[in-house]
């Protein structure tokens, strides 16, 4: 077992996962580093990595013309960054910036996908792995869209 | 101890019920644009009123009205009294008029307070959406004044902007400490901020509790706090450790009138402090 398998089985986002399977995920991965304020990707570019968050603080924005960038949410150690690499076109759909200094695990996602479609149990775990992150973010958003601290509450 | 249990003694009115007493304010402090906090004294000399977190008292604007408002102030010192409330309506918008020096009804104190006993030896996790933390602060207090009574403390807490954030030298205090994961965030962020920008129940997923072994307190919006038991409960505190207070309209404060009847309990005499299991099927009543 390698370092980086090592270090992925210990997320909660592959929590329960098979060794085997870890392996194969761990093969597309590499560990980065983003110092506070640099970006690890911005909306349109090629969406062909996503990062398992080990520690640091980053912020999904979304740019407004004349107006500073609106950060819609933020995540922070234990949580995935970017499903955008999973459905064509793979294109990032907003910018994510380090806010403080962030070590992450990131994955290939070609690498990722090829790997996924010559092993569907893989394919699949990934797949309702990220599916279960969708559906809470969506939820969460849900919730942030109704205000619920306004005074009308 | 059972963590199910509920504190067995509360601190009741010491006078008349019904009768409130004259207290005087002696500072108000703004704490965001519509939200301030009322510092009282009792007229004639120190009386004080002990109380437990999480009771509230039932506080009169002479000539205009009466309101229950929760505790907000550190229940280890007897003075001043505090407590913190929004302006939505027509008494509220006449206490936040209020200057240091004028008088203010006071009555209770009232209702259930929040089982610090049940807590004991545990993990405490204590989830706040705006203007709930006011209910919350006096817990916070207890738990860190018996410091060594507790195993993790996590404060989560949510609001919808920074500037809506009340009480914030305490936050300020509370995230600097170590032996207290306080974090913080809100809906929507402004320019500077680099706190967490999400809904509250986001901060669940990664707060430092062992979910076995905690007792977790909620206060907020109805539907924050809905939403925020389900993710105490997905990550497996189960519904008798986990305690949320409940707002009604109230008027007698004592079970007698009716207005806050919640199925078979009353609001402002059974709880306003409940446990989740006895109120979760309620909480699906929409007309409730």
């Amino acid at each position: 077992m390698n370092d980086i398998q090592q270090l992925i089985r210990k997320h909660r986002f592959f929590a329960g996962l098979q060794e085997s399977d870890l392996e194969l995920a761990a093969g597309c991965a590499a560990n980065v580093h983003f110092p506070a304020g640099q970006h690890l990707f911005h909306e349109g570019e090629s969406a062909d990595h996503f990062y398992l968050l080990r520690s640091g603080r980053v912020a999904l924005e979304m740019a407004v013309p004349g107006r500073q960038p609106v950060v819609i949410e933020t995540l922070q150690a234990g949580d995935v960054i970017g499903w955008s690499w999973l459905f064509p076109p793979y294109l990032w759909q907003m910018d994510a910036r380090a806010l403080l200094a962030v070590r992450a695990t990131a994955f290939d996602g070609k690498c990722l996908r090829e790997k996924c479609a010559s092993n569907h149990d893989l394919g699949y775990e990934l797949a309702m792995r990220f599916a279960a992150i969708l559906t809470h973010r969506l939820q969460a958003t849900r919730l942030q869209l109704l205000d619920v601290y306004g005074s009308h509450h | 101890m059972d963590p199910t249990i509920e504190s067995p003694a509360r601190p009741q009115p010491a006078t008349e019920p019904m009768l409130p007493d004259p207290w005087r304010v002696e500072r108000v402090h703004a704490e965001t644009a519509d939200t301030f906090s009322l510092e009282l004294t009792p007229v004639g000399g120190p009386r004080p009123l002990a109380f437990s977190p999480g009771q509230f008292n039932m506080l009169y604007v002479f000539g205009v009205g009466e309101v229950p408002i929760s505790i907000s102030g550190n229940p280890e010192i007897e003075s001043p009294l505090v407590h913190t409330t929004r302006i939505v309506g027509t008494v509220t918008r006449a206490m936040g008029k209020l200057k240091a020096g004028d008088l203010l009804g006071v009555r209770g104190p009232y209702g259930s307070g929040w089982p610090v006993d049940a807590a004991k030896g545990r993990d405490v996790v204590i989830v706040a959406g705006g203007l709930g933390l006011a209910p919350l602060r006096p817990l916070i207090h207890h738990l860190l004044a018996h410091r060594a009574d507790y195993r993790e403390i996590a404060l989560l807490y949510g609001t919808r902007t920074p500037q809506d954030r009340i009480f914030r030298a305490d936050l300020r205090r509370w995230t600097a400490r170590r032996d207290l994961q306080a974090q913080v965030t809100v809906d929507r962020a402004v320019s500077g901020w680099t706190g967490h920008v999400g809904v509250v129940t986001k901060l669940v997923a990664h707060a430092p509790f062992d979910p076995s072994n905690t007792v977790a307190f909620v206060c907020g919006p109805e539907v924050m706090m809905r939403f925020t038991l389900q993710e105490l409960q997905r990550r497996g505190v189960p519904p008798e450790r986990s305690h949320l207070s409940l707002e009604r309209n109230m008027k007698c404060a004592i079970g007698f009138c009716g207005h806050c009847q919640y199925g078979s309990m009353f609001v402002c005499k059974d709880g306003p402090v409940f446990r989740y299991d006895r109120v979760r099927s309620l909480m699906k009543v929409r007309e409730l």
